[in-house]
């Protein structure tokens, strides 16, 4: 169980679902570790500035989070989190381990710079 | 537009020392702000479980700093995170902190307490294939690494006791430390030693990593004749200390060869009215208890300068 205050994906479908409904998704699939909080804290101090985004976690060691262990675009990733950034339903950007502010905050700008 | 807001104190930081400071001040109604360039918790959060905190038999490092928080806020102190420093200036009464969004705050004390991170290597490659074979958090990454070969960097407990850990996933771990002896207890050297799996390269630095979408390679610079080898690796796996986060400071506040916040017993700087506790100071320990004892104290000595502060300007003959 992921102890934030970052809405929770429980399911594949229920990824599904918010990629597809919502332009600008940011998802950070993780743990409780020192890699992963900073990432949540980060999203969760964003989102009351990021409108247009929606931002959620998920628990990376749930089966149904093969949704995004098994992409493509993370093959070489090989630590956690997973972050992941969906336009329109698309995989846009993908980063694997700890990230700061500057560098969630750049891809937020360049990624989903339209809608803000 | 800039805004401007003043508080008695303003605590920069918000580890176990800022925390616990923002909780002793906002409980004896000095009016606090916390201002935290990170998450919130500091290196606490880096720790899966935290046994040794007296009056909590184990807890996460994250839960800890959770209930801190909320125990500051509690009494009142409000807090930001995540924000950009863009500058400080404490050498006059009133203190003055602008961040990067333009917002300015004042203070009549403050109390620096950024705490301190993981170092790096600092050498090409490094940032850009952290994630992708590069690691810092064994417990975090050790999975993805299951019947591969890594190195770890380092030769203190961290780097040995994480080595030893490592083991139980890996096939090969190879420990590359600077000297020709190890920092860690003889406990952990000796764990290590005995173990089948770990090799030793000693007196040996990396200087540059290799590869593309992952990590293939780390060329190895012998440190003591300058040769210099490629050896292909999966992973690599840095635990070399800590580095203060001083950067920011000016360089009126006396910081020491380290850059580590030097202050008196009771936590304060060269600088009137500035205090300084946790693991941003020069000391030989850093625990939590400690940084919580530093705080504690950074706080009681930052409520009697304030209250000083305040009766003295309560007597000055107000002049028409």
């Amino acid at each position: 169980m992921l102890y934030t205050n970052l809405k929770h994906i429980e399911t594949a479908a229920e990824h599904q679902k918010l990629i597809n409904e919502n332009e600008n998704v940011m998802i950070c699939c993780g743990r409780m570790g020192p890699m992963c909080i900073p990432v949540y804290g980060i999203m969760e101090d964003l989102e009351g500035e990021y409108k247009h985004v929606k931002f959620a976690d998920m628990e990376f060691d749930s089966p149904e989070s093969h949704v995004i262990r098994n992409v493509p675009e993370v093959r070489s990733f090989m630590g956690i989190p997973f972050t992941m950034y969906y336009k329109n339903g698309k995989l846009v950007k993908a980063t694997s381990s700890i990230q700061s502010m500057t560098q969630v905050r750049n891809i937020l700008d360049s990624e989903f710079a339209a809608a803000k | 537009m800039t805004q401007s807001n003043h508080y008695d104190a303003i605590v920069v930081g918000a580890g176990p020392a800022g925390l616990t400071a923002g909780i002793y001040l906002s409980r004896g109604h000095v009016r606090t702000l916390i201002l935290n360039e990170g998450t919130i918790g500091g290196q606490m959060i880096l720790t899966h479980e935290i046994a040794n905190y007296p009056g909590v038999e184990s807890v996460s490092g994250y839960q800890l700093s959770m209930v801190m928080r909320n125990q500051a806020k509690k009494f009142g102190c409000d807090i930001k995170s995540n924000i950009s420093i863009a500058s400080l200036n404490l050498d006059a009464d009133i203190k003055e902190i602008t961040l990067a969004d333009g917002s300015v705050f004042t203070a009549d004390a403050v109390i620096l307490s950024p705490g301190g991170r993981s170092r790096t290597l600092g050498v090409p490659g490094e940032e850009t294939l952290k994630g992708k074979g590069i690691s810092y958090c064994a417990t975090c990454d050790g999975d993805f690494f299951t019947g591969k070969e890594i190195m770890v960097v380092g030769g203190g407990n961290s780097a040995l006791e994480e080595a030893v850990s490592l083991t139980k996933y890996v096939s090969k771990v190879t420990i590359v430390h600077q000297f020709d002896h190890f920092q860690a207890f003889d406990y952990a050297v000796e764990e290590a030693r005995n173990n089948p799996k770990i090799a030793f390269m000693m007196e040996s630095g990396i200087t540059a990593f290799h590869g593309g979408e992952k990590l293939e390679g780390v060329e190895i610079t012998h440190l003591k004749d300058g040769s210099k080898q490629n050896y292909p690796i999966d992973g690599v796996f840095i635990f070399i200390g800590y580095v203060p986060n001083t950067e920011f400071l000016s360089q009126k506040i006396e910081t020491n060869t380290w850059k580590e916040i030097v202050v008196n017993a009771d936590m304060e700087t060269n600088l009137k009215g500035v205090f300084a506790a946790g693991d941003s100071i020069a000391k030989k320990y850093r625990q939590v208890t400690t940084a919580v004892a530093d705080g504690t104290i950074a706080a009681l000595s930052a409520s009697r300068y304030i209250h000083e502060l305040h009766k003295n300007n309560a007597l000055q003959p107000v002049i028409s």
